[in-house]
């Protein structure tokens, strides 16, 4: 099978600029999300997520104008989302160029979110971010509101409840491993992977380069997410694919 | 050189409008015949669900237009199954310019995930679509239901089972992914159709 494995970085932007520092030094405008978004789709990034976390009703303006240049001028698919309570925002950004959007508390509110998107627009538009916390009993659970408030939903219910409403993939977040640069969480990855028919797309806890390789041999991820370890050239992704394709992984270079 | 890309309800036709932007091209999205028929090269894309898709393209007399066309047409995802004979996809006759059937995946074995999306090869490339393609390229696909390999197969893509990546018939020529999201190689064969001759 040569289906590539995807690596996807994730860019953070507020009030049409992107939030992290950034390794490309020689980019005119560095904070700019289009001309980011073009250099890691040059250096042969599989898809990109754009992630609005401005809170203002005019920088959510602004992102729509940053959703439209980017569908101009990249010719990868791109993701985006936060912010997207409702049809009409989803309808929005699909407009603009949108391939996907990916959508996260607004689905755990009110998940019939997830049937009207996949009815109106396809599943293949809609990607279901989980945030979700291990305990201290091995239990996981999904949070709301980037992982502010705890819910009832246990990780594996949810993220089947959201494929049988039509999910066409699902991005899975492992709060006890964001941010650590410690590897993915490839044990829970697995399970999900192997419980659900979509594409699991792991995020949270890229440190190294042997962190990509291990979630998608351990984690059997079928993408993998990252953000700092790209903005901070800690790892670059030509290297990245050249490293996972000397370990077997089909990447697409 | 006029390029006309049929309006019709399928989803994301806009990026093969932004992807040949990028090339220099503006092209008319349009459903009117006598524009369609006097363009260059007309390109038929799309994302969507063949019965609801071919219900309009009945209504709106699309479908004899697109079978009458002389000039170099590219159908794409949808577009090209819409080409075929018929779909499964909610049991639909197509339009029959190619004499094959558009069937569902099944997955035999949980590995292999549908729909078929992502980054995938290119292999056994033939004719001029393809010039200047590397065997093994990568472009991007995100589809249910696939054409086996064929007497037109002009490109072969292997999940689950071989199955037509391309195909090609007379003026007609189909694409199972979507080069106007695959990148520079998607660039090169968006290029490639803009300059066949009929």
């Amino acid at each position: 099978m040569s289906l590539a494995k995807r690596i996807i970085p994730c860019l953070d932007v507020k009030d049409g600029q992107t939030v992290k520092g950034t390794n490309f030094v020689n980019l005119r405008q560095a904070g700019d999300p289009v001309e980011l978004g073009k250099k890691y789709s040059e250096e042969n990034a599989d898809e990109l997520v754009f992630l609005d976390i401005t809170a203002s009703f005019e920088g959510r303006k602004t992102f729509t104008d940053v959703v439209r240049r980017v569908a101009a001028e990249v010719s990868i698919p791109f993701t985006v989302g936060g912010g997207l309570n409702e049809l009409n925002d989803v309808e929005r950004m699909l407009h603009a160029g949108a391939d996907k959007v990916s959508i996260n508390s607004a689905a755990i509110r009110r998940p019939e979110l997830i049937d009207e998107i996949a009815q109106n627009f396809g599943s293949q538009v809609c990607i279901v971010a989980i945030d979700a916390k291990q305990e201290e009993n091995g239990e996981w659970f999904c949070y709301l509101n980037g992982g502010r408030l705890r819910t009832e939903y246990k990780l594996l219910d949810w993220a089947k409840e959201a494929e049988s409403r039509g999910a066409g993939e699902i991005l899975f977040t492992s709060m006890n491993h964001d941010g650590v640069k410690k590897g993915f969480a490839n044990k829970q990855l697995s399970e999900l992977s192997s419980s659900l028919s979509i594409p699991i797309i792991a995020s949270g806890g890229a440190g190294c380069m042997q962190d990509f390789c291990d979630t998608f041999k351990k984690g059997k991820s079928d993408a993998a997410l990252a953000a700092s370890v790209f903005h901070y050239g800690e790892i670059s992704i030509p290297d990245l694919k050249k490293y996972l394709k000397e370990q077997g992984i089909s990447v697409r270079i | 050189m006029n390029v006309a890309v049929i309006k019709y309800n399928a989803g994301n036709i806009y990026s093969v409008v932004h992807a040949l932007g990028r090339l220099g091209i503006q092209p008319v999205v349009t459903d009117n015949a006598d524009i369609i028929r006097a363009a260059d090269y007309v390109i038929f894309p799309g994302q969507g669900e063949a019965s609801k898709t071919m219900e309009y393209l009945h209504l709106h007399a699309l479908d004899k237009l697109i079978c009458s066309l002389t000039q170099p047409v590219l159908g794409i995802c949808i577009g090209m199954q819409l080409l075929c004979a018929h779909s499964e996809e909610g049991d639909t006759d197509c339009l029959g310019i190619f004499d094959v059937p558009v069937k569902k995946f099944h997955a035999p074995a949980h590995e292999f995930k549908i729909p078929h999306m992502g980054w995938d090869t290119l292999t056994k490339l033939k004719g001029g679509l393809f010039q200047d393609v590397k065997e093994a390229a990568f472009v991007y696909f995100i589809h249910s239901y696939y054409v086996a390999q064929c007497a037109n197969t002009v490109a072969e893509n292997d999940y689950i089972l071989p199955f037509s990546a391309a195909i090609q018939k007379d003026n007609f020529y189909a694409t199972q992914f979507h080069p106007e999201k695959s990148g520079s190689v998607g660039e090169k064969i968006l290029r490639n159709f803009l300059q066949l001759s009929t």
